[in-house]
């Protein structure tokens, strides 16, 4: 019955001049047009270049490992000829910059320009993270642009540093200090630490002399010269900073330097050695040497400029 | 009466297990999501309760639905939810646009920050709003073209609101951090295995009304969407593979590991693209185009090849997502072929739905739906183009990984599966409640310019973004050496970031405006306005000619 009352009936569409194919549901029917030919031919030609592209490049899996192609392409092999390219264009440079002396690199005008390029790349890629695209750090990370030197701004003291790191677990060599913690550790009562910041703070003119300062000052003596030295001005052997400047890596408010006082801060750096090839840091030596604030190898540790450097609140 | 009792048992059984789950819970997330599915056990027995006449089924006797007509009230519903999903879909997909241009817009809640608004967004415009629109227009398509009431409304019912229940799920999950950490596929165990569970019921109900049809063949549609039910819930099945770690915990570990659960991850992210975004939609374009423009199907036997070439081929594409990965060589290439012999079975819908307008291209002048579903099908065409190009190899070392492959699935979600619903509630929504027309056709014309230049911002600048990333990722210097840093690629970006989400405020408006017509649609308001095409009328002319006796 069912077939009786639906049987689909032919019929030419009008405005097209198409035979239906006589099917109809809720209205809507069909033509009979074939495949538009550019439709089919386009299919085919795309068969064709996938059989083509199996056959040159790896495709079929077989029992251990898939068919290698005709033209003996894999995406590994592909980078690492990319690879060895672009080594291989810098070669005559790093091997003259790995044979040249870091003091001697510094005063050669044909060679720096190349380690500081070299270094400047890979200073993006692995340093910018913590440092800043600028390389001006930021709070707990070393500004590298002004004349502020922790562990020293000769280009083999910058050398060292990116060699061992800092503080870096994996690397025995690293340079290393720990400044305790005075306040959480009971060292100091907490009018103790309120009192060395204090003085701590009238040491770059950011307090006065008061009788907190005063107070300080025996504290400062007792606990702190040894690292900071008497003079505050810090001591490079220990990578303990220069409290009478205007440079604070961990903040220059007088409530971080009570905090930092009372929960010491040790900021980590990678020993770059266990990642990057010697050229590379050597490189990354000369870039930050570079950046303004690198020193003369011969000099005593300077004092300061004054005047200089980043002014951190 | 005792049917009545069974189900509130069944009710109640159900809220006394979420409780329990809920009273073991060892972390939040699966406390509030058990907490949610004791709300809609509360919710179905108290609609059990109260929805029945007490007096009919102390006779004996239960109400019948009219079997003269559709089964249309979870249609009706359907409109209302994929217009308010949309809305909401949209809106955070704003937001997390400006996040990238404006990171301080992260608010510092974790609830608020990008990585858990991202799965919100696609989650809510792919299925909340696709999926509660594929369900819906399956229901009224499969009705008509089978003419047949849908088998099991019960089950059907059960399939709708059990889908929204996972919409509610997966949203909150993802602001409570409860997921996966696989994309698209961020639901934990138990979302999963409820979303099982109305999967299956929505298979029978689909199946179960073609076989109860009335006429003698099963019209194309009807094909795309069962595909599109049976291959989702095989992907869903194996890429969800999961152990628990507690049955009252949300965390779960997949079986898959590795490259392969890599792989699996993009089987199924591929073809959801494939069956969910593809051939669900082709569905709703292969009934609404015809029945819009009052044309025949441009080729029969185009819908026959296109179909089986598209659903053979989509489901072996996966691997292009990993080029250059630990995928070996041999399954990426396998991945960038089938994608290429994929394109022509892709513009096969393309063809069919564009050519079907042979002998009524003048309504896309006159018709704004015409108009709009005609640029659908065009979006449709250029990213079935792009997508295959972008499978290539050497052309996928420049886009993977930049706002290229944003562009791209923009230029296909927001055009082609966004236009083509938009279409769809615009032929529904009065037919559904019984109105002459939409209450304002000049609001979908502003919806369709809305829409149409929000794209053309979103996808330009997500292009001149995902080309500039990839060319700065990989430009070297005269010396050899990369010239750019990471955050210098991202400060380029900002002023294409701004662009996008201009874009985005364009295409949201279109969709408040639509939600706003559909509303007084419903409310069976009629806008006074000047048609949008009218033909010339010279008043003058009008009039016969009066013989003027000669002096």
């Amino acid at each position: 019955m069912l077939g009786v009352t639906t049987m689909a009936t032919k019929k030419i569409d009008e405005p097209t001049g198409i035979e239906t194919v006589g099917h109809e549901w809720d209205g809507i029917e069909e033509l009979n047009n074939p495949l538009p030919r550019w439709w089919v031919i386009t299919m085919y030609l795309s068969i064709v270049f996938s059989i083509g592209y199996v056959v040159v490049y790896p495709a079929i899996p077989m029992l251990n490992k898939g068919s290698e192609g005709l033209w003996g392409w894999s995406s590994r092999g592909q980078l690492a000829e990319e690879m060895a390219d672009g080594a291989a264009k810098r070669k005559a440079a790093t091997d003259a910059i790995a044979a040249t002396p870091l003091e001697a690199l510094v005063k050669d005008d044909k060679l720096m320009p190349l380690a500081v390029a070299g270094g400047s790349a890979a200073f993006k890629q692995n340093c910018v993270q913590c440092h800043g695209s600028g390389a001006a750090g930021s709070l707990g990370y070393p500004n590298l642009k002004d004349e502020d030197w922790l562990w020293g701004g000769a280009i083999a003291d910058i050398h060292t540093t990116l060699e061992h790191g800092i503080r870096s677990p994996d690397d025995a060599a690293t340079r290393t200090s720990l400044m305790p913690n005075f306040g959480k550790d009971g060292v100091l009562t907490p009018a103790q630490v309120g009192d060395t910041a204090a003085y701590v703070l009238s040491l770059s003119g950011k307090h006065t002399a008061d009788a907190a300062a005063q107070r300080g000052t025996a504290n400062f003596a007792a606990n702190c010269v040894v690292c900071h030295g008497t003079d505050g001005k810090g001591l490079r052997a220990f990578g303990a900073p220069n409290l009478t400047d205007a440079v604070w890596l961990y903040g220059g408010k007088p409530e971080q330097v009570t905090a930092s006082i009372n929960k010491a801060h040790a900021g980590v750096m990678p020993a770059w050695s266990k990642k990057l090839d010697a050229v590379t840091i050597k490189m990354l030596a000369a870039y930050v040497y570079s950046l303004g604030g690198g020193e003369e190898t011969v000099s005593a540790p300077a004092a300061p400029a004054s005047g200089t450097g980043n002014a951190k609140p | 009466m005792e049917s009545l009792v069974a189900r509130a048992g069944w009710w109640l059984a159900a809220l006394l297990f979420a409780v329990f789950m809920f009273a073991n819970a060892q972390d939040t997330g699966f406390a509030v999501h058990m907490a949610i599915f004791a709300l809609a056990a509360l919710a179905g027995l108290v609609i059990a309760l109260r929805g029945t006449d007490y007096k009919l089924a102390a006779a004996g006797r239960m109400p019948v639905a009219d079997q003269s007509r559709y089964d249309d009230g979870l249609i009706r519903a359907g409109v209302i939810l994929t217009t308010f999903w949309g809305c909401v879909g949209f809106l955070v997909g704003l937001f997390i646009a400006l996040q990238l241009a404006f990171p301080v817009l992260n608010l510092g809640f974790e609830y608020t920050t990008f990585g858990r608004l991202r799965p919100l967004h696609t989650s809510a415009v792919i299925f909340a709003f696709g999926g509660t629109a594929l369900i819906a227009t399956s229901f009224y398509i499969v009705q008509r073209t089978c003419r047949a009431r849908l088998a099991f409304p019960a089950l059907a019912r059960f399939v709708f609101w059990g889908y929204q229940l996972f919409i509610v799920l997966a949203a909150t999950g993802y602001v409570l951090g409860v997921t996966q950490g696989k994309e698209y596929a961020e639901p934990e165990w138990y979302v999963d295995l409820w979303l099982t569970l109305v999967w299956v019921a929505y298979l029978v109900v689909f199946v179960g009304t073609i076989i109860k049809r009335t006429e003698p063949h099963i019209y194309v549609a009807n094909w795309f969407f069962l595909s599109f039910i049976l291959t989702v819930a095989m992907l869903h099945l194996v890429n969800n593979a999961n152990l628990p770690v507690s049955p009252f915990g949300s965390l779960s570990y997949p079986l898959w590991a590795g490259v392969q659960g890599a792989l699996v991850q993009w089987w199924y992210g591929h073809n959801a693209v494939g069956f969910f975004l593809t051939a669900g939609f082709l569905a709703m374009m292969y009934y609404f185009v015809p029945k819009q423009a009052e044309r025949p199907i441009y080729s029969y036997r185009l819908s026959i090849v296109h179909f089986w070439s598209l659903i053979f081929l989509y489901i072996w594409a996966g691997p292009h997502h990993l080029h250059y990965t630990a995928l070996p060589d041999w399954a990426q290439t396998l991945g960038m072929v089938f994608s290429v012999m994929l394109w022509m079975p892709s513009w096969g819908g393309m063809i069919n739905g564009l050519m079907t307008l042979n002998g009524a291209w003048d309504k896309v002048r006159t018709d704004p739906i015409i108009r709009m579903m005609v640029m659908s099908i065009a979006f449709y065409g250029m990213s079935t183009f792009e997508g295959p190009m972008m499978s290539i190899k050497s052309v996928n070392s420049l886009s993977h990984y930049t706002d290229w492959t944003i562009g791209h699935v923009h230029s296909g979600a927001l055009g082609w599966n966004g236009m083509i619903t938009f279409s769809a509630i615009y032929y529904l929504a009065p037919r559904l409640w019984n109105r002459e027309r939409m209450y304002s056709l000049r609001m979908i014309n502003w919806h369709f310019w809305l829409a149409t230049i929000g794209i053309v911002f979103y996808a330009a600048s997500m292009w001149v973004a995902g080309v500039t990333q990839g060319l700065m990722w990989r430009e070297y210097g005269a010396d050899n050496y990369l010239v750019n840093s990471f955050a210098e690629t991202v400060a380029a970006l900002h002023p294409m970031y701004l662009a996008r989400a201009f874009g985005g405020i364009l295409y949201l408006s279109g969709a408040l405006i639509m939600a706003f017509n559909v509303w007084q649609t419903i409310a069976g308001n009629l806008r006074r306005e000047e048609p949008l095409r009218q033909a010339a009328y010279d008043a003058q002319a009008d009039r016969p000619l009066v013989a003027v006796p000669a002096e």
